[in-house]
């Protein structure tokens, strides 16, 4: 504390001021999230419980046999900080010596994929298994302490096949970082290297376009993908397809309406990578596409992660643009939890949509512990360098 | 860069935008002053119903849809003008609850109520979102520096949830007997229900989106914090400045550009105000402008959707956002032709 200059010490009260403001802050931003996790393993009567210790610790959903014992618990916590200690040590280690050189994104993709099925096996299959075996041995140690039950869970994504919804939603989003990603860094770097006026008029045009309603778009697409099947009939003949409820059209739409957000943001991240690059490619005699690929995009990756969190985020956040352009058949997760509205007349329902939500809501909570410096970045990147 | 390179690269990404956006506006307008309907006929229809001696039959007019050969419903468009804008503001009704002072008649239009909320909202929730985000962004700032990660980490929870998740979350701590609402009954020794009438939704609304935009505004002025000049800062210091000055003098005019771009995100973000809606079943007593084009657009319990009322409905949310936007791009305009003189 002694090196810093005695008029920019802070007296103990705004400190505390200060903290205390912070404390209170973390508990609002984290408290409606951290409350629906918790409701969503309770039994309805626990759940909608009057006092909040009934809602954290269940009794009524303890006294029905469902709980964790002490043991539980034990065990869980070991293993679930085994296995983040494992991802963030000896995985990216075993994946560096393993995959080949200039493949390190698919051994990332191999390797992940493979630790998070072995966790989900080990987790939900192997360990209560286990622990079955050992609560009924063990007797005090083994009983139930705190309340908690999976049946919400269970009903939700397999009695009302959720897990549909959730595949809907894997190709809508897969599909719309896919595309807006490769169509948007090639204009973000034309637009980042060209200091032409149309540059800067398609820059205003589409700042503008970032500032529709997506309604006022929809009301432009529905009419036509209803009909499309009769107006596409004299181009594609007899098969010709109704773009109403595909999800294809969906991706299609919504790649379009992320691409102006999507160019500005990758153009400011080009902009930040020296020109000097491009022209010593240049003048080793690459083309401009072959300096975009072999030159720029090698250092683009950061950037390029960034708006593809953006844009997994607008596809999988998105109500509006599915709910009114894909049917019940294939619905994406955000929109067919409204479906639970309508139905939504005993509590158990209720609960079963709020274990619904925090079913959106875990990929989500993932993403910003895996990549929260790159959300970091992707935030100020637009603002801070103008 | 050549201009034919140029295109080569910014091709597809405006091919997508033209077919995808202006095209879809551009029905959307025209589509604002056509109405579709099906063709119906009068036809007259003998009912009889058995009685004694004699069947009592009656004849009715009854209007019924007719049939093209292809066996489908036939349907006319034509040309209507102003008449959907007019469904839609229903000026006469509007203007005689004007004249007659009548705010309760003019909110009962749709599209006045929406219009509202919608300007209440943005407005309203623009100053919170900024003076919210700079405080944590201060206090954070003062925070000790291994905490800082973590602090982060909770803050950005708001941000990246579901919209409609983070406005049932709130939903389900206020409903009936949701955890908040039986604290406060408990607290006040009364019932209160607070989806029951406008204002308390209202309140809920505007409290989610400071919630769910504050750590937005937070992250940029945390970034923008770290740029500080310190030596201004310690010759304000110098100079007798009080610890309110400095902020007031030196914090605040350095992060202005950054005031200036989130109330500008924000006012584009928070004037399509739409998700609380459903999150918080609010439709019965708020509504936003996208609301209500989502909906004329959804299908009534007919089947049918409402598309010219919705494209006129539709042109009017944008005429208002290209409202807002206007000073933005005039400023815009001026530092483009300032720079390239």
């Amino acid at each position: 504390m002694s090196d810093i200059p005695r008029a920019m010490r802070q007296p103990l009260g705004l400190k505390l001021g200060s903290a205390a403001f912070l404390a209170f802050w973390c508990l609002l931003a984290a408290f409606p999230i951290f409350w629906i996790a918790v409701m969503s393993f309770k039994s309805p009567v626990d759940a909608f419980a009057a006092n909040p210790l009934d809602v954290i610790f269940g009794p009524v959903t303890r006294d029905r046999g469902d709980g964790l014992s002490a043991l539980d618990i034990g065990l869980g916590v070991t293993v679930l900080y085994l296995t983040i200690k494992l991802a963030l040590g000896w995985l990216p280690r075993r994946i560096a010596d393993w995959s080949p050189h200039g493949y390190q994104w698919a051994g990332w993709i191999i390797g992940a994929t493979g630790y998070a099925l072995g966790f989900l096996i080990l987790f939900f299959g192997l360990l209560p298994a286990l622990l079955g075996v050992l609560n009924s041995i063990l007797g005090p140690l083994g009983t139930p302490l705190i309340g908690l039950t999976t049946v919400h869970y269970e009903s939700v994504w397999i009695g009302r096949e959720f897990y549909e919804n959730f595949l809907n939603s894997l190709l809508v989003t897969g599909g719309v970082v896919t595309i807006s990603l490769t169509v948007g860094t090639l204009a973000g770097y034309g637009l980042a290297r060209s200091g032409s006026n149309i540059a800067f008029w398609i820059l205003i045009v589409a700042l503008v376009f970032r500032a529709l309603p997506h309604s006022v778009l929809v009301a432009g697409y529905l009419p036509v993908f209803i009909t499309s099947a009769e107006w596409l009939r004299p181009i594609l003949g007899e098969n010709a397809p109704t773009l109403y409820g595909q999800p294809l059209a969906v991706i299609a739409v919504l790649v379009s309406i992320n691409q102006p957000f999507t160019i500005w943001m990758l153009r400011s991240f080009f902009q930040n990578i020296p020109n000097e690059l491009d022209e010593a490619a240049r003048v080793d005699g690459c083309t401009h596409f072959q300096a975009f690929r072999w030159v720029i995009m090698p250092v683009m990756w950061p950037g390029v992660i960034t708006t593809g969190l953006f844009s997994f985020l607008l596809a999988y956040n998105d109500f509006l643009v599915t709910s009114l352009l894909l049917d019940a058949t294939n619905q994406t997760m955000v929109p067919a939890i409204a479906g639970y509205f309508n139905r939504e007349t005993t509590t158990t329902d209720q609960v079963e949509a709020v274990a619904a939500a925090v079913s959106i809501t875990a990929p989500l909570f993932l993403l910003v512990m895996v990549f929260q410096r790159q959300i970091v970045s992707g935030l100020t990147a637009g603002a801070v360098k103008g | 860069m050549k201009f034919r390179t140029f295109i080569w690269f910014v091709g597809p990404s405006l091919f997508l935008m033209a077919l995808f956006i202006a095209l879809p506006l551009y029905s959307v307008l025209v589509g604002s002053f056509y109405n579709t309907y099906d063709v119906r006929e009068m036809v007259e229809e003998e009912t009889c119903t058995a009685g004694f001696l004699a069947q009592t039959c009656t004849t009715t007019m009854v209007s019924r849809p007719v049939f093209g050969e292809d066996g489908r419903v036939q349907t006319v468009t034509e040309f209507v003008g102003w008449t959907s804008y007019a469904r839609v503001l229903e000026p006469a009704r509007a203007w005689e609850a004007v004249r007659a002072l009548d705010y309760r008649a003019l909110m009962q239009i749709n599209f006045w109520a929406a219009l509202r909320f919608t300007l209440m909202f943005t407005l309203v929730t623009l100053p919170l979102v900024i003076c919210m985000g700079l405080a944590i962004a201060l206090a954070v700032n003062n925070a000790a520096k291994s905490i800082r990660g973590p602090i982060i980490f909770v803050s950005l929870l708001p941000f990246i949830i579901t919209p409609v998740i983070g406005s049932l979350s709130i939903y389900w701590l206020f409903v009936g007997d949701g955890i908040l609402t039986r604290g406060i009954e408990a607290w006040l020794q009364r019932d209160i229900a607070m989806f029951a009438q406008a204002w308390t939704i209202e309140l809920l609304m505007l409290f989610y989106r400071v919630w769910h935009v504050a750590p937005f505004a937070f992250v940029i002025f945390y970034a923008g914090l770290q740029t500080v000049n310190q030596d201004t800062l310690e010759s304000a210091i110098i100079d007798g400045a009080s610890r309110w000055d400095r902020l007031r003098y030196v914090i605040v005019p350095h992060l202005m550009p950054l005031i200036v771009f989130i109330a500008l995100i924000h006012l584009m973000d928070a004037y399509r105000v739409f998700e609380e809606i459903v999150g918080f079943r609010a439709q019965a007593h708020v509504i936003s402008l996208q609301w209500l084009t989502y909906d004329l657009l959804s299908p009534d319990d007919a089947g049918n959707r409402a598309y010219s009322r919705a494209n006129a409905s539709a042109m009017l949310t944008m005429v208002g956002i290209v409202i807002l936007l206007i000073p933005l791009l005039r400023r815009t305009w001026r530092d483009h032709k300032g720079s390239s003189h």
